[in-house]
């Protein structure tokens, strides 16, 4: 029970502070709950597929199939968080000054709201396939019964929603002022994170060079499965061995997304 | 500078070990949730093709914190995961899905 328990915590824990972030994120755009819980949905019923074609997809590609198709999932929710981030950057004095104006714009709030669904999708098929894989295992391999696996299934699907919840009751009570500079650097720690994430993959499939492995070892100060180093992971991406090339990919995605911040609040401020 | 010196040597090596593509291919079969062997022996500082054989019905996830590696491997199927090039020592990897038997160890040397 305890194993079954923590795989799907851990899985559960990081879609669900991405799924937090993105919620709070979205605040300000009237009819959200509906994408947000939609893009739960579809997520989880993506991972159901994913997880019936996993041995066909993991095949693909020379055997890099389950890399190349993760990879491409989470560049994805890169490029929509960027996104999103950037156009934040636009409006952020608006928003902080009051919160329906955004809203008002209407197209702009649909194009967000899809933008919401698709990366709350993303974030749920991708953690939720490897879960919905361990269960299958689990039930097939008959030395656990299957209340046990419930359960404890269950235990770790409430224990990461649970803390994704608290994440977001907890960055509603942040004064407006500073709220979307949080929501901000959160966001751009989740992408980069992301981005550290996708390079180890392709790194693992050999499509791209490690350049160090590893480049440092803080496995003793902040191991990996240790809660901190789990809350880390999730929502920074903290790795306690990093390849050199996932330490390089997520500083560029950093630089990436303030450079397109820069410009944009630099085209938009003359104009107002 | 000076610093930087290896960076840029591990860059060069990393990108000419690509274009080489003769990377040392070691086995790994999965079968009743263990691996065979339990420890794997392989050369230190090189890049290695591990190839997992996973011969049960169920799939099985590898996983190594010690590797930074991480990947399902499906039923009846054989998948390559690189790992390295490892710093000489050992290096556990188990079997996440069925973690109380399917335990290894890769050692570098």
């Amino acid at each position: 029970m305890l194993a079954s328990a923590i795989i799907v915590f851990r899985e559960t824990l990081e879609a669900a502070l991405l799924v937090g972030i993105v919620a709070a994120a979205s605040r300000t755009i009237s009819g959200r709950a509906r994408w947000i819980v939609g893009g739960i949905l579809a997520g989880a019923v993506g991972a159901g597929l994913v997880a019936l074609f996993a041995g066909r997809i993991a095949l693909l590609f020379e055997g890099a199939g389950q890399e190349l198709f993760n990879a491409v999932v989470l560049a994805m929710a890169i490029l929509l968080l960027g996104w999103h981030q950037i156009w934040m950057s636009a409006h952020s004095k608006e928003l902080a000054a009051g919160a329906q104006q955004v809203a008002k714009d209407v197209r702009e709030g649909r194009r967000e709201l899809s933008a919401v669904f698709v990366v709350i999708a993303l974030a749920v098929l991708r953690e939720g396939s490897e879960t919905v894989l361990f269960l299958y295992g689990l039930l097939s391999g008959g030395d656990t019964s299957k209340g046990a696996l419930a359960s404890g299934g269950l235990a770790g699907l409430l224990g990461g929603a649970a803390l994704g919840t608290l994440l977001y009751a907890g960055m509603l009570r942040i004064p407006l002022r500073w709220f979307f500079s949080v929501v901000s650097v959160l966001i751009l720690l989740l992408a980069a994170g992301l981005a550290s994430k996708m390079t180890q993959l392709l790194v693992q499939a050999d499509l791209l060079p490690s350049l160090v492995s590893p480049l440092w070892d803080t496995s003793s100060v902040l191991p990996s499965d240790s809660m901190l180093g789990i809350l880390m992971h999730a929502l920074a991406g903290y790795e306690p061995r990093p390849a050199g090339m996932q330490v390089v990919l997520y500083a560029l995605t950093i630089a990436v997304i303030l450079v397109g911040m820069w410009l944009v609040r630099r085209s938009a401020s003359p104009a107002r | 500078m000076k610093t930087l010196l290896p960076f840029v040597a591990c860059l060069l090596l990393g990108i000419s070990a690509q274009a080489a593509g003769t990377d040392p291919e070691f086995a790994l079969t999965i079968r009743d949730h263990r691996f065979e062997p339990a420890e794997l022996r392989v050369p230190a500082g090189k890049k290695i093709k591990l190839v997992i054989d996973n011969q049960d019905s169920t799939p099985e996830e590898f996983e190594s914190h010690e590797l930074n590696r991480e990947k399902v491997i499906p039923p009846k199927s054989k998948v390559p995961v690189y790992i390295g090039p490892l710093e000489p020592g050992r290096y556990p990897f188990v079997g996440e899905f069925n973690a109380r038997t399917a335990k290894g160890v890769v050692i570098a040397q």
